[in-house]
């Protein structure tokens, strides 16, 4: 496990960065590393810089807002598993080991785009926000935009990811996160996070957010569409996804098949659909 | 002075003596070791499975700064092929070049050494050697490999068979498929795994021109055999000019036996720079370099007739030996198969035929069980599938079919003299233990409920320390079996044991310390085991095959009897009495029924160097030194009893409950015993569940990393539940057998059993292993669209 030599440099604040990105235009950012440096040592990547964002303070930590939450890049997993954040605090428990999740970011991971990372699932399924700034200011892309296909975003040269916001989910609103991990590396072969708000008995809002099974993580409009405005029973959600997931638009591999994966879409949306109806309604 | 105990070694559950050291990270393994003026290897390997190698360019990598050398193969003249270490039969062997020449046959195949001052640079300097390669047509699956037609790996050996060794009475068993009531037919494959040790592979050479010794640090289970090879065969150097030292070591699983291309090449380049060479494994290296294991194709017929009872067996294997073949390589689908495809059963008749074949894949060798695991897979499979086509409890089917407790030591018709055995009362005490009654009623509950629930069974027989070396030597293994130990008492009664085994995991630190603790009576700090340097100990020939105990183990005891009688003739000396009336306990010589006439065994032992008061024409001096070779395998045997549970959504395996009792004679140390059992059921439920080194058609890997190779995790097992029985081994003289691999061997036809037992309400009647959720899953839809 030994990267090719390289430059390291520590920003001590988002300008800094920019700045130094704008110096060395191939230069990684550096988070958390649990991603970017397994590929170093292995040498499928060797990007001559790095620059080290995960010390600097005003990206750490989540803040309560008024329209919900914000959560800093540099926020580690191990942060957002033990805080009170709605889905997230379950998707976090999923990651990896807890020595990854004391290091890994949710920046970090949102903007490496592992097509069988967590929190992609739960960014769509809540609806969120996602901050980036760059040498033109500052833009918010909304996270139905930002995943763009495999390890690919939205986000632009010179950008770097700064904070996710969360809209809140007051009464009325459940919530779940169902994973079936790759026995050895622990990623998503499928997951899928469900958002729902339940209002007189009918479900007035569906949101799912499927990862693992195609190049980048989707949403389920078709199931959303199918269960809203109903009451969310076992036998509508079955309904609601019977044929949903195609397996022509799915991954596969040497693991597994995109028969497989459509199959564990099926099972993996209904029970989080319904485990999040049973939260939004007791 | 040592003080005596008066306390009992033999069979306590003492702590390991090894662990505080690796647990506090103050163990020495070869990479923590660095000679000054160590310098760095880095190899760069073949990424075809099949190529010819047109140029090596290795001008840019050598002038980078920091790099000593490049060599390719063609600089390593004088350097031999890697010797093969057991033959068969009309064996087919091809050499085994340390570096490959012009052409390479498996990836991850050395074709350069880059060699810097720091390992960083020595990465940077190999991937800056440029190697034009022409791929060749190449075949990674052994059963493809003998089919007309497939590419040959080795122009020499065009139909890739290495050898075809038929073994048993065909006609026999011909006639008695011809008689048979009921025919049992599986074709089933064990898949090949990564042992996946904890410490990479690792090797450092320091060469000392004054004295011309090469010392070489090795990660080996068997560092004299190492020494043997190495420098009487690959390097032509003299033995005693040549050191070979296994400092700890992090597991070994087999892995660590064979002679590895790298050892070789460290070994050269010491001598040929002048200064110390290290080479440690990246796991991404381990992956491609490291032996691997299992890798069967088979086909076995069961014969069976009108009473249930099994009359005969045939079975045709093709097993996969790799590019080339490994040290054991040829023994283990052989020797370490055939003997052992009788089980725990009366079976008259076995035809065995294994095919070793060629492919463009990495060698082959020991795993954790080596051969008896494919073996007691196929058997217990078969035992299933039986029993569920007979419609009896499987339970009930073996025990119709074991060998009985009052025919021991049993013939098997497979050569080999089962030692001891009550194979009924290990099977009673799982059953009892699993409360297998209760566990069907849940299951019944379970089905009616609409979920999957199985039961597994698997009654398994190990053979352990393969002796003797006659024997063995008639069988092809070009060294013998046995193990040496010397056994010095100190002036002070202290006493080191020099042993030919080698603990790389097992404890021997502790349980041979017992062993020594307990017939002198003195306490287990006043006992150091030496192990693993072929400069200190006088020969040795390492552990695998879980012979440790029974032949290491009998060694000591063979010495320390030696030392004994001398201290008694110096004791009966000294307390003017004969020999034959004076006995040691706890520590101290007495007359025999004068128990007021006594002198310590410290007293004695310094009285031995003393030389003050000796027996007239006694050698001063008190050590003893043994060769141990015994006169048979021991039989080790136990039942394992699973339940699983499958999701059929997901076709995820949950094994919920896991009972085994084992039987490997008497027992030095439940803590490690129980150690052993714990680990080799995870590894045997890995080889159910999870691990597979996968390739594809032409050979290229396609889990060539922790990413993609699935070991087993705490959370993919339950609890364990645990038991003992004990037949001791008549043959030797500790009556022990040997636990290392039982668990490895009885666990993965236990939980296939289980699962396949829980999908048979859809008529699934086998799978193979991996029992991944996708094969599941994929294998319950195929069921239901039957049934639909």
């Amino acid at each position: 496990m030994y990267p090719p030599s390289f430059r390291y440099y520590r920003a001590s604040s988002v300008a800094e960065a920019i700045a130094l990105l704008q110096r060395e235009p191939e230069a990684r950012l550096l988070a958390g590393g649990h991603s970017l440096l397994p590929a170093m040592k292995l040498r499928l990547a060797a990007p001559p810089a790095l620059i080290d964002i995960g010390r600097i303070p005003e990206l750490r930590g989540i803040r309560r807002r008024d329209d919900g939450w914000a959560i800093g890049a540099m926020t580690t997993h191990r942060e957002i598993e033990f805080s009170d954040l709605p889905l997230l605090a379950e998707v976090a428990a999923h990651v990896a080991d807890p020595p990854v999740r004391n290091r890994g970011t949710i920046g970090g991971s949102l903007a490496h785009a592992d097509p069988g990372a967590d929190y992609p699932a739960a960014v769509l399924a809540l609806g969120a926000t996602i901050k980036a700034v760059g040498p033109g200011g500052e833009r918010s892309i909304p996270a139905d935009d930002f995943f763009q296909g495999l390890f690919t975003t939205s986000l632009q040269q010179g950008e770097v990811l700064t904070e996710v916001h969360l809209p809140a989910l007051g009464h009325g609103w459940g919530w779940a996160y169902e994973k079936f991990p790759h026995p050895a590396s622990g990623y998503a072969v499928v997951g899928v996070a469900a958002v729902v708000q339940a209002e007189g008995g009918a479900a007035r809002q569906v949101r799912v957010g499927i990862t693992g099974a195609a190049q980048s993580a989707f949403r389920a409009r078709q199931v959303e569409e199918r269960l809203t405005g109903r009451p969310m029973d076992e036998g509508a959600v079955r309904s609601a996804i019977e044929g949903a997931f195609e397996p022509d638009q799915l991954l596969s591999d040497p693991f597994a098949s995109a028969d497989y994966r459509a199959a564990l879409c099926q099972a993996l949306c209904r029970r989080a659909l319904l485990r999040a109806w049973q939260r939004a309604t007791t | 002075m040592v003080q005596a105990t008066g306390r009992r070694y033999i069979g306590a559950a003492i702590k390991r003596k090894e662990d505080p050291r690796f647990i506090t990270g103050r163990g020495t393994y070869v990479d923590d070791l660095a000679p000054p003026g160590t310098v760095y290897a880095a190899m760069v390997r073949s990424p075809y499975p099949h190529a010819r190698i047109r140029s090596i360019d290795t001008r840019r990598a050598r002038e980078m700064p920091g790099v000593l050398a490049v060599f390719t193969g063609a600089d390593l003249e004088g350097v031999n092929p890697n010797p093969v270490g057991w033959l068969v039969p009309e064996l087919r062997a091809v050499p085994y070049p340390v570096m490959a020449r012009d052409r390479v046959r498996y990836v991850g195949e050395i074709v350069a050494v880059a060699i810097a001052e720091d390992r960083y640079l020595a990465e940077d300097a190999a991937q800056a050697v440029e190697v034009d390669y022409e791929p060749l047509p190449a075949v990674g699956d052994a059963t493809k490999a003998v089919q007309a037609g497939a590419p040959a790996v080795h122009d020499q050996v065009p139909d890739n068979v290495a050898f075809r060794l038929p073994f048993g009475d065909q006609a026999a068993v011909d006639a008695a498929f011809t008689t048979a009531q009921r025919v049992v037919r599986l074709e089933l494959v064990n898949q090949r795994l990564v042992p996946s040790a904890i410490e990479p592979r690792a090797a450092l050479a320091s060469y000392d021109p004054a004295t011309d010794q090469l010392t070489l640090w090795l990660t080996s289970q068997n560092p004299h055999l190492i020494r043997l090879l190495l420098s009487a065969f690959v390097l032509g150097l003299p033995e005693h000019k040549v050191r070979v030292i296994s400092p700890d070591v992090g597991g070994g699983f087999g892995s660590k036996i064979p002679l590895y291309s790298e050892e070789c090449i460290v070994a050269w380049a010491a001598r040929r720079l002048g200064r110390p060479v290290k080479w440690t494994a990246k796991r991404s290296e381990s992956f491609l370099s490291d032996r691997h294991g299992r890798d069967h194709h088979t086909v076995a017929e069961m014969a069976l007739d009108g009473e249930g009872r099994v009359t005969a067996l045939r079975v045709r294997t093709v097993a996969n030996l790799g590019a080339y073949l490994s040290t054991l390589g040829p023994a283990i689908p052989t020797w370490a198969y055939i003997p052992l495809l009788s089980g725990q059963y009366v079976i008259p008749h076995i035809y065995a035929e294994v095919v070793g074949a060629y492919t463009n894949t990495p060698p082959t060798d020991a795993y954790r069980g080596a051969g008896r695991p494919e073996a007691c897979y196929l058997i217990e499979r078969l035992m299933d599938v039986a029993a569920r086509e007979l419609g009896l409890d499987p339970a009930e089917f073996r025990r119709r079919n074991f060998v009985p407790p009052d025919r021991f030591p049993y013939q098997t018709s497979v050569a080999v003299v089962y030692d001891s055995g009550n194979y009924p009362g290990a099977l009673d005490k799982a059953l009892a233990l699993a409360d297998y009654q209760g566990m069907r009623r849940q299951q019944e509950e379970a089905r009616r409920e609409g979920r999957y629930v199985g039961i597994g069974i698997s009654c398994y027989i190990e053979a352990c320390g393969f002796a003797p070396s006659k024997l063995v030597g008639q069988l092809g293994a070009q060294a013998g079996l046995w193990e040496s130990a010397l056994v010095r008492a100190h002036p002070t009664g202290r006493v080191t044991v020099l042993t030919g085994a080698h603990s790389h995991g097992q404890g021997h630190e502790t349980t041979f310390a017992q062993i020594v603790a307990e017939e002198l009576g003195i306490s287990l700090d006043d006992v150091e085991i030496v192990h693993g340097d072929s400069g200190a100990i006088p020969m040795g020939m390492g552990t695998y095959g879980s012979r440790s105990l029974a032949v290491g183990g009998s060694a000591i005891v063979r010495a320390l009897e030696r030392v004994k009688d001398k201290a008694r003739r110096i004791a009966a000396h000294l307390l003017e009495a004969a020999p034959e009336d004076v006995e040691l306990r706890e520590g101290r010589f007495y007359v025999r029924g004068v128990p007021d006439r006594g002198v310590d065994w410290a007293a004695v032992a310094l009285q031995a160097y003393l030389a003050h008061n000796l027996p007239e024409g006694m050698e001063p001096g008190l050590e003893a030194s043994a060769f141990y070779d015994p006169e048979n395998f021991t039989f080790p045997f136990g039942t394992h009893i699973s339940m699983v549970e499958v999701d059929p959504e997901t076709g995820l395996v949950k094994v919920l409950r896991y009972v085994a009792v084992d039987d490997a004679g008497n027992i030095i140390n439940p803590l490690v015993f129980e150690g052993q059992v714990h680990g080799g059921i995870a590894q045997g439920v890995g080889q159910a569940l999870l691990e597979w080194g996968r390739f594809d058609e032409d050979g290229t890997p396609l889990a060539a990393s922790f990413m993609e190779y699935a070991l087993p995790r705490a959370s993919h097992l339950p609890s364990f539940k645990t038991d003992v029985q004990v037949t001791p081994c008549p043959h030797n003289p500790l009556g022990a057998k040997g636990i290392g691999e039982a668990g490895t061997i009885a666990a993965t036809p236990c939980i296939v059993n289980a699962v396949v037992d829980a999908l048979s309400p859809l008529g699934i009647r086998h799978l193979d292993t991996p029992l991944t959720p996708p094969r599941v899953w994929e294998a319950i839809r195929q069921a239901r669209a039957r049934q639909a």
